[in-house]
Protein backbone atom coordinates (compact mmCIF):
# COMPACT_ATOMS: atom_id res chain seq x y z
CA UNK A 1 0.00 0.00 0.00
CA UNK A 2 1.41 3.55 -1.02
CA UNK A 3 2.18 5.46 2.26
CA UNK A 4 1.24 9.55 1.80
CA UNK A 5 3.54 11.22 3.48
CA UNK A 6 1.08 14.77 3.38
CA UNK A 7 -2.25 13.35 4.15
CA UNK A 8 -4.95 14.07 0.69
CA UNK A 9 -6.97 16.88 0.92
CA UNK A 10 -10.82 16.58 0.34
CA UNK A 11 -10.94 19.92 -2.05
CA UNK A 12 -8.26 22.45 -3.21
CA UNK A 13 -4.98 23.04 -4.74
CA UNK A 14 -2.11 20.45 -4.84
CA UNK A 15 1.34 22.42 -7.09
CA UNK A 16 3.49 19.01 -7.08
CA UNK A 17 6.58 18.84 -9.01
CA UNK A 18 8.53 22.08 -7.39
CA UNK A 19 12.19 21.47 -7.90
CA UNK A 20 13.76 20.98 -4.41
CA UNK A 21 14.25 24.07 -1.83
CA UNK A 22 11.93 26.35 -4.05
CA UNK A 23 8.58 25.33 -1.89
CA UNK A 24 8.81 28.41 0.31
CA UNK A 25 9.31 30.76 -2.75
CA UNK A 26 6.51 29.54 -4.56
CA UNK A 27 4.02 29.60 -1.07
CA UNK A 28 5.12 33.05 -0.68
CA UNK A 29 3.78 34.32 -3.52
CA UNK A 30 0.77 32.75 -3.16
CA UNK A 31 0.17 34.42 0.45
CA UNK A 32 -1.72 32.34 2.01
CA UNK A 33 -4.82 33.46 4.05
CA UNK A 34 -5.81 32.54 7.17
CA UNK A 35 -8.34 30.18 6.47
CA UNK A 36 -6.04 27.78 4.46
CA UNK A 37 -4.57 24.81 5.30
CA UNK A 38 -1.60 24.57 3.75
CA UNK A 39 1.05 21.75 3.80
CA UNK A 40 4.30 21.42 2.60
CA UNK A 41 6.47 19.19 1.90
CA UNK A 42 10.52 19.03 1.17
CA UNK A 43 12.88 17.05 -0.42
CA UNK A 44 10.70 14.13 -1.44
CA UNK A 45 12.04 11.47 -3.95
CA UNK A 46 11.09 11.72 -6.73
CA UNK A 47 11.52 9.65 -9.91
CA UNK A 48 11.65 12.34 -12.57
CA UNK A 49 13.20 15.03 -10.32
CA UNK A 50 15.26 13.38 -7.57
CA UNK A 51 13.71 15.61 -5.32
CA UNK A 52 11.32 17.60 -5.52
CA UNK A 53 9.17 19.47 -3.07
CA UNK A 54 5.25 19.80 -2.91
CA UNK A 55 2.40 22.27 -1.26
CA UNK A 56 -1.30 20.87 -0.68
CA UNK A 57 -3.99 24.19 -0.09
CA UNK A 58 -7.04 22.97 1.61
CA UNK A 59 -9.79 24.52 0.45
CA UNK A 60 -8.55 27.02 -1.83
CA UNK A 61 -9.08 26.70 -5.48
CA UNK A 62 -6.04 28.71 -7.38
CA UNK A 63 -6.78 31.12 -10.26
CA UNK A 64 -5.25 31.82 -13.43
CA UNK A 65 -3.09 34.61 -12.37
CA UNK A 66 -1.73 32.52 -9.35
CA UNK A 67 -0.62 29.24 -11.27
CA UNK A 68 1.15 32.25 -13.53
CA UNK A 69 3.46 33.32 -10.64
CA UNK A 70 4.15 29.59 -10.04
CA UNK A 71 5.65 29.44 -13.69
CA UNK A 72 7.65 32.55 -13.05
CA UNK A 73 9.38 30.13 -9.91
CA UNK A 74 8.98 26.99 -10.58
CA UNK A 75 8.14 26.30 -14.34
CA UNK A 76 8.51 22.46 -13.97
CA UNK A 77 5.46 22.19 -10.70
CA UNK A 78 2.16 20.74 -11.80
CA UNK A 79 -0.96 22.30 -10.43
CA UNK A 80 -4.01 20.30 -9.72
CA UNK A 81 -7.35 21.64 -8.09
CA UNK A 82 -8.79 18.51 -6.19
CA UNK A 83 -12.94 18.74 -5.83
CA UNK A 84 -14.53 16.15 -2.98
CA UNK A 85 -11.19 14.01 -2.86
CA UNK A 86 -10.42 13.81 -7.04
CA UNK A 87 -8.38 15.61 -9.09
CA UNK A 88 -10.67 17.75 -11.22
CA UNK A 89 -8.46 19.47 -13.24
CA UNK A 90 -4.75 19.10 -13.97
CA UNK A 91 -2.59 21.54 -15.48
CA UNK A 92 1.12 22.16 -16.00
CA UNK A 93 1.59 25.67 -15.40
CA UNK A 94 3.06 27.93 -18.45
CA UNK A 95 4.31 31.20 -18.23
CA UNK A 96 2.02 33.57 -20.20
CA UNK A 97 2.78 35.69 -22.93
CA UNK A 98 1.87 38.72 -21.04
CA UNK A 99 2.63 39.04 -16.87
CA UNK A 100 0.50 41.78 -15.60
CA UNK A 101 1.04 43.38 -12.45
CA UNK A 102 2.54 39.97 -10.43
CA UNK A 103 6.45 41.23 -10.35
CA UNK A 104 7.59 44.43 -9.94
CA UNK A 105 10.33 45.71 -12.47
CA UNK A 106 13.67 45.16 -11.40
CA UNK A 107 14.96 48.86 -13.05
CA UNK A 108 15.25 51.36 -9.70
CA UNK A 109 13.88 54.30 -12.79
CA UNK A 110 11.20 52.37 -14.78
CA UNK A 111 7.87 54.35 -14.69
CA UNK A 112 6.57 51.34 -13.09
CA UNK A 113 8.52 52.28 -9.67
CA UNK A 114 7.46 55.73 -9.82
CA UNK A 115 3.87 56.08 -10.51
CA UNK A 116 0.27 54.11 -9.02
CA UNK A 117 0.36 51.58 -11.87
CA UNK A 118 0.17 47.81 -12.94
CA UNK A 119 3.34 46.14 -14.21
CA UNK A 120 3.19 44.72 -17.51
CA UNK A 121 6.25 42.24 -18.72
CA UNK A 122 6.21 40.58 -22.18
CA UNK A 123 7.69 36.72 -22.06
CA UNK A 124 11.00 36.74 -24.43
CA UNK A 125 12.29 33.46 -23.97
CA UNK A 126 10.23 30.76 -22.22
CA UNK A 127 13.44 28.00 -21.82
CA UNK A 128 15.45 30.83 -20.02
CA UNK A 129 13.10 32.41 -18.35
CA UNK A 130 13.54 35.83 -19.80
CA UNK A 131 10.99 39.00 -19.65
CA UNK A 132 10.67 42.28 -20.51
CA UNK A 133 9.65 45.00 -19.22
CA UNK A 134 6.50 46.70 -21.33
CA UNK A 135 7.68 50.28 -20.42
CA UNK A 136 11.08 50.49 -20.01
CA UNK A 137 11.80 48.23 -22.32
CA UNK A 138 14.81 46.14 -20.16
CA UNK A 139 15.14 41.92 -20.01
CA UNK A 140 15.10 40.27 -16.87
CA UNK A 141 15.64 36.62 -15.83
CA UNK A 142 12.44 35.84 -13.54
CA UNK A 143 14.56 35.28 -11.02
CA UNK A 144 15.95 38.51 -10.57
CA UNK A 145 12.32 40.18 -10.35
CA UNK A 146 10.45 40.42 -6.81
CA UNK A 147 6.83 39.66 -6.73
CA UNK A 148 4.19 42.10 -5.50
CA UNK B 1 1.63 54.63 -36.48
CA UNK B 2 -0.30 56.24 -33.28
CA UNK B 3 2.86 57.04 -31.34
CA UNK B 4 6.00 57.01 -31.63
CA UNK B 5 7.17 55.99 -28.48
CA UNK B 6 10.42 53.65 -29.07
CA UNK B 7 12.48 52.39 -32.47
CA UNK B 8 11.76 48.95 -31.38
CA UNK B 9 7.87 49.95 -32.60
CA UNK B 10 9.20 50.85 -36.38
CA UNK B 11 9.59 48.47 -39.23
CA UNK B 12 11.64 49.60 -42.57
CA UNK B 13 8.15 51.09 -44.27
CA UNK B 14 7.23 53.17 -41.46
CA UNK B 15 11.03 54.47 -41.09
CA UNK B 16 11.39 54.83 -45.29
CA UNK B 17 7.62 56.92 -45.22
CA UNK B 18 8.91 59.34 -42.45
CA UNK B 19 12.31 59.63 -44.43
CA UNK B 20 10.49 60.73 -47.46
CA UNK B 21 8.10 62.88 -45.76
CA UNK B 22 10.73 64.92 -44.04
CA UNK B 23 12.96 65.43 -47.50
CA UNK B 24 9.81 66.50 -49.34
CA UNK B 25 8.81 69.03 -46.37
CA UNK B 26 12.26 70.47 -46.22
CA UNK B 27 11.42 71.06 -50.19
CA UNK B 28 7.77 72.31 -49.36
CA UNK B 29 7.41 73.20 -45.97
CA UNK B 30 3.56 74.98 -47.51
CA UNK B 31 2.63 71.77 -48.15
CA UNK B 32 0.67 71.13 -45.10
CA UNK B 33 -0.82 72.93 -42.98
CA UNK B 34 -1.76 72.26 -38.93
CA UNK B 35 -2.95 75.50 -38.24
CA UNK B 36 -5.74 75.32 -35.15
CA UNK B 37 -3.78 71.69 -34.23
CA UNK B 38 -2.62 71.94 -30.55
CA UNK B 39 0.81 70.53 -29.73
CA UNK B 40 1.44 69.94 -25.97
CA UNK B 41 4.75 69.34 -25.14
CA UNK B 42 5.03 67.96 -21.37
CA UNK B 43 8.59 68.32 -20.08
CA UNK B 44 9.43 66.83 -16.61
CA UNK B 45 12.86 67.92 -17.57
CA UNK B 46 14.90 70.54 -19.38
CA UNK B 47 15.97 70.37 -23.47
CA UNK B 48 16.26 73.19 -24.75
CA UNK B 49 16.86 71.87 -27.42
CA UNK B 50 14.48 68.88 -28.19
CA UNK B 51 11.88 70.95 -27.21
CA UNK B 52 12.59 74.18 -29.88
CA UNK B 53 12.91 71.85 -32.66
CA UNK B 54 10.04 70.54 -31.54
CA UNK B 55 7.89 73.59 -31.21
CA UNK B 56 9.63 75.22 -34.33
CA UNK B 57 8.52 71.73 -36.27
CA UNK B 58 5.06 72.52 -35.20
CA UNK B 59 5.00 76.54 -35.52
CA UNK B 60 6.75 76.25 -39.58
CA UNK B 61 3.62 73.99 -40.16
CA UNK B 62 1.29 77.14 -38.41
CA UNK B 63 0.37 74.53 -35.38
CA UNK B 64 0.10 75.57 -31.94
CA UNK B 65 2.29 74.68 -29.05
CA UNK B 66 1.31 75.34 -25.42
CA UNK B 67 3.83 73.86 -22.55
CA UNK B 68 4.99 72.45 -19.36
CA UNK B 69 8.68 73.00 -19.08
CA UNK B 70 9.88 71.04 -15.65
CA UNK B 71 7.42 70.55 -13.14
CA UNK B 72 8.34 73.64 -10.34
CA UNK B 73 5.13 75.49 -9.67
CA UNK B 74 3.35 72.82 -11.67
CA UNK B 75 -0.01 70.37 -10.63
CA UNK B 76 2.72 67.94 -10.78
CA UNK B 77 4.98 69.37 -7.23
CA UNK B 78 1.24 69.22 -5.87
CA UNK B 79 1.26 65.47 -6.15
CA UNK B 80 -0.50 64.90 -9.40
CA UNK B 81 -0.56 61.10 -11.35
CA UNK B 82 1.33 61.77 -14.41
CA UNK B 83 -2.10 59.51 -15.68
CA UNK B 84 -4.06 62.37 -14.32
CA UNK B 85 -1.55 65.40 -15.69
CA UNK B 86 -1.67 63.27 -19.22
CA UNK B 87 -5.18 63.31 -19.15
CA UNK B 88 -5.23 66.79 -18.88
CA UNK B 89 -3.25 67.54 -21.47
CA UNK B 90 -5.04 65.07 -23.69
CA UNK B 91 -8.31 67.27 -23.12
CA UNK B 92 -5.65 71.16 -24.26
CA UNK B 93 -4.66 69.48 -27.55
CA UNK B 94 -4.09 67.12 -30.53
CA UNK B 95 -1.06 65.76 -29.61
CA UNK B 96 1.77 65.24 -27.04
CA UNK B 97 5.70 65.24 -26.79
CA UNK B 98 6.80 64.31 -23.74
CA UNK B 99 10.32 64.11 -22.51
CA UNK B 100 10.32 62.55 -18.72
CA UNK B 101 13.52 61.47 -16.33
CA UNK B 102 11.88 57.43 -15.79
CA UNK B 103 12.07 54.78 -18.65
CA UNK B 104 8.90 53.93 -20.09
CA UNK B 105 6.79 57.29 -18.87
CA UNK B 106 6.29 57.78 -22.41
CA UNK B 107 4.31 54.01 -23.31
CA UNK B 108 2.33 54.49 -20.32
CA UNK B 109 1.26 57.78 -21.33
CA UNK B 110 0.15 56.79 -24.65
CA UNK B 111 -1.45 54.22 -22.48
CA UNK B 112 -4.12 56.69 -20.62
CA UNK B 113 -4.59 58.92 -23.86
CA UNK B 114 -6.32 58.95 -26.74
CA UNK B 115 -4.16 61.74 -29.04
CA UNK B 116 -0.74 60.61 -30.17
CA UNK B 117 2.16 60.58 -28.24
CA UNK B 118 5.83 61.11 -29.10
CA UNK B 119 8.40 59.93 -27.05
CA UNK B 120 10.82 63.04 -26.98
CA UNK B 121 13.46 60.75 -24.63
CA UNK B 122 12.63 58.70 -20.98
CA UNK B 123 15.31 58.09 -19.05
CA UNK B 124 18.07 56.36 -20.77
CA UNK B 125 15.60 54.00 -22.55
CA UNK B 126 14.78 55.70 -26.21
CA UNK B 127 14.98 58.73 -27.66
CA UNK B 128 13.07 57.75 -31.16
CA UNK B 129 12.80 61.39 -32.74
CA UNK B 130 16.74 61.47 -32.26
CA UNK B 131 17.44 58.76 -34.08
CA UNK B 132 15.09 59.44 -36.61
CA UNK B 133 16.54 62.87 -37.35
CA UNK B 134 20.05 61.22 -37.61
CA UNK B 135 18.83 58.67 -40.29
CA UNK B 136 17.54 61.35 -42.30
CA UNK B 137 20.39 63.25 -41.93
CA UNK B 138 23.05 60.41 -42.75
CA UNK B 139 20.06 59.40 -45.66
CA UNK B 140 20.42 63.59 -47.11
CA UNK B 141 24.33 63.14 -46.63
CA UNK B 142 25.19 60.06 -48.09
CA UNK B 143 22.09 59.70 -50.61
CA UNK B 144 21.40 56.64 -49.52
CA UNK B 145 20.98 54.42 -46.26
CA UNK B 146 22.99 51.30 -47.35
CA UNK B 147 26.33 49.93 -47.08
CA UNK B 148 27.73 52.69 -45.39
CA UNK B 149 30.78 52.67 -43.92
CA UNK B 150 30.46 54.82 -40.17
CA UNK B 151 32.55 55.32 -36.96
CA UNK B 152 30.55 55.96 -33.79
CA UNK B 153 33.10 57.72 -31.14
CA UNK B 154 33.36 58.31 -27.61
CA UNK B 155 30.98 56.79 -25.19
CA UNK B 156 29.41 53.97 -26.53
CA UNK B 157 28.46 52.38 -23.63
CA UNK B 158 25.93 54.88 -21.76
CA UNK B 159 25.02 57.02 -25.03
CA UNK B 160 21.40 55.97 -26.10
CA UNK B 161 21.66 58.10 -29.30
CA UNK B 162 24.49 55.46 -30.60
CA UNK B 163 22.49 52.62 -29.16
CA UNK B 164 19.16 53.48 -31.20
CA UNK B 165 21.01 54.47 -34.37
CA UNK B 166 22.66 51.12 -34.85
CA UNK B 167 19.54 49.21 -34.43
CA UNK B 168 18.20 51.86 -36.89
CA UNK B 169 21.04 51.47 -39.52
CA UNK B 170 21.21 47.18 -39.21
CA UNK B 171 18.47 46.96 -42.13
CA UNK B 172 20.79 48.52 -44.20
CA UNK B 173 24.11 46.68 -44.12
CA UNK B 174 26.22 48.97 -42.59
CA UNK B 175 29.95 48.38 -41.39
CA UNK B 176 30.77 49.91 -38.35
CA UNK B 177 33.85 51.01 -36.19
CA UNK B 178 32.77 51.61 -32.69
CA UNK B 179 35.78 53.45 -31.33
CA UNK B 180 35.43 53.78 -27.49
CA UNK B 181 38.28 53.58 -24.75
CA UNK B 182 37.80 50.20 -22.85
CA UNK B 183 36.37 51.12 -20.23
CA UNK B 184 33.05 52.67 -22.46
CA UNK B 185 32.96 50.23 -24.94
CA UNK B 186 29.67 49.13 -26.75
CA UNK B 187 27.58 46.78 -24.06
CA UNK B 188 27.49 42.88 -24.51
CA UNK B 189 24.37 42.61 -24.97
CA UNK B 190 24.17 45.19 -28.45
CA UNK B 191 27.18 43.31 -29.54
CA UNK B 192 25.65 40.11 -29.38
CA UNK B 193 22.33 41.46 -30.85
CA UNK B 194 24.50 42.72 -34.29
CA UNK B 195 26.41 39.51 -34.49
CA UNK B 196 22.66 37.60 -34.39
CA UNK B 197 21.80 40.19 -37.26
CA UNK B 198 24.96 39.64 -39.13
CA UNK B 199 25.44 43.05 -39.17
CA UNK B 200 29.79 43.58 -39.75
CA UNK B 201 31.38 45.99 -36.85
CA UNK B 202 34.91 46.23 -35.31
CA UNK B 203 36.33 47.52 -32.51
CA UNK B 204 38.66 50.16 -31.72
CA UNK B 205 39.98 51.74 -28.85
CA UNK B 206 41.45 54.97 -31.77
CA UNK B 207 40.93 56.31 -35.29
CA UNK B 208 44.16 55.18 -36.39
CA UNK B 209 43.63 54.23 -40.44
CA UNK B 210 40.27 54.12 -40.38
CA UNK B 211 39.30 57.79 -41.52
CA UNK B 212 40.36 57.21 -45.05
CA UNK B 213 37.20 54.92 -45.06
CA UNK B 214 34.82 56.64 -43.49
CA UNK B 215 31.67 57.68 -45.29
CA UNK B 216 30.01 59.24 -41.63
CA UNK B 217 31.76 59.86 -38.01
CA UNK B 218 29.54 59.82 -35.52
CA UNK B 219 30.45 61.73 -32.50
CA UNK B 220 29.92 61.58 -29.12
CA UNK B 221 31.07 63.11 -25.70
CA UNK B 222 32.93 61.36 -23.00
CA UNK B 223 31.73 62.77 -19.55
CA UNK B 224 34.61 62.99 -17.15
CA UNK B 225 31.85 61.21 -14.18
CA UNK B 226 31.85 58.45 -16.31
CA UNK B 227 35.65 57.73 -14.73
CA UNK B 228 36.26 56.13 -11.61
CA UNK B 229 39.60 58.21 -11.60
CA UNK B 230 40.69 61.76 -13.25
CA UNK B 231 43.87 59.85 -14.49
CA UNK B 232 41.96 57.34 -16.19
CA UNK B 233 39.67 60.24 -18.04
CA UNK B 234 43.18 62.26 -19.04
CA UNK B 235 44.83 59.43 -20.53
CA UNK B 236 41.88 58.50 -22.86
CA UNK B 237 40.07 62.12 -23.55
CA UNK B 238 42.67 62.85 -26.04
CA UNK B 239 42.14 59.80 -28.30
CA UNK B 240 38.52 60.70 -29.11
CA UNK B 241 38.85 64.54 -29.75
CA UNK B 242 38.32 65.29 -33.36
CA UNK B 243 40.22 67.94 -34.81
CA UNK B 244 40.94 69.47 -38.88
CA UNK B 245 43.86 67.65 -38.87
CA UNK B 246 42.38 64.30 -38.05
CA UNK B 247 39.99 64.43 -40.51
CA UNK B 248 43.40 64.90 -42.92
CA UNK B 249 42.50 61.61 -45.79
CA UNK B 250 39.48 61.75 -45.44
CA UNK B 251 36.79 61.03 -49.00
CA UNK B 252 35.03 64.57 -49.51
CA UNK B 253 31.49 62.78 -48.87
CA UNK B 254 32.62 61.96 -45.44
CA UNK B 255 30.64 63.81 -42.77
CA UNK B 256 30.93 64.63 -39.26
CA UNK B 257 27.81 64.40 -37.05
CA UNK B 258 27.11 64.85 -33.50
CA UNK B 259 23.66 64.88 -31.41
CA UNK B 260 25.16 67.79 -29.57
CA UNK B 261 25.84 70.00 -27.52
CA UNK B 262 29.87 69.25 -28.10
CA UNK B 263 32.23 70.51 -25.58
CA UNK B 264 35.42 69.37 -26.68
CA UNK B 265 35.45 66.87 -28.31
CA UNK B 266 35.12 68.43 -32.21
CA UNK B 267 37.54 71.57 -31.98
CA UNK B 268 35.86 74.94 -33.74
CA UNK B 269 38.43 74.32 -36.56
CA UNK B 270 36.24 71.43 -38.12
CA UNK B 271 33.48 73.62 -37.92
CA UNK B 272 34.47 75.68 -41.52
CA UNK B 273 35.58 72.10 -43.13
CA UNK B 274 33.21 70.67 -45.58
CA UNK B 275 33.05 67.73 -43.14
CA UNK B 276 31.18 69.22 -40.20
CA UNK B 277 27.58 68.45 -40.00
CA UNK B 278 26.64 68.49 -36.52
CA UNK B 279 24.61 71.60 -37.09
CA UNK B 280 23.13 70.41 -40.89
CA UNK B 281 21.83 68.03 -37.91
CA UNK B 282 20.16 69.98 -36.11
CA UNK B 283 18.35 71.80 -38.65
CA UNK B 284 17.44 68.41 -40.09
CA UNK B 285 15.30 67.39 -36.49
CA UNK B 286 12.88 70.29 -37.01
CA UNK B 287 12.23 68.70 -40.92
CA UNK B 288 11.59 65.74 -39.33
CA UNK B 289 9.74 66.22 -36.40
CA UNK B 290 7.06 67.93 -38.75
CA UNK B 291 7.46 64.56 -40.54
CA UNK B 292 6.56 63.11 -37.26
CA UNK B 293 3.74 65.72 -36.16
CA UNK B 294 1.73 65.56 -39.20
CA UNK B 295 1.72 61.71 -39.76
CA UNK B 296 0.85 60.76 -36.00
CA UNK B 297 -2.03 63.63 -36.82
CA UNK B 298 -3.30 62.24 -40.04
CA UNK B 299 -2.20 64.95 -41.83
CA UNK B 300 0.67 63.65 -43.83
CA UNK B 301 -0.31 63.43 -47.69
Amino acid sequence: MKVLKVDPIKNGTVIDHIPAGLAQRVLATLKPRVSDIVMMGMNFSSKVMGQKDIIKIEGRELTQNEVNSIALIAPEAKVSIIRDLKVAQKSKVEIPELIEGLVACGNAKCITNGEPMQTKFRLINAGKRELACQYCERVFNADELKHL
Amino acid sequence: MKNLISMRDLNVEDIQQLLALAESLEKDPMQLDLSRRVMAAMFYEASTRTRMSFESAMKRLKGEVVAMIGTSGTSVEKGETLADTSKIMARYSDIIVMRHPLEGAARYVSEQVDIPVVNAGDGANQHPTQSLLDLYTIKKSQGSLENLKLALIGDLKYGRTVHSLVYALAPFKPEFYFVAPDSLRMPAYIVNDLKNMGVNFKLRENLDDIVPDLDIMYVTRIQRERFPDREEYEKVKNAFIISSQTLEGAKDNMKVMHPLPRVNEITTDVDSTKYAYYFDQAENGVYMRQAILATLLGEAK
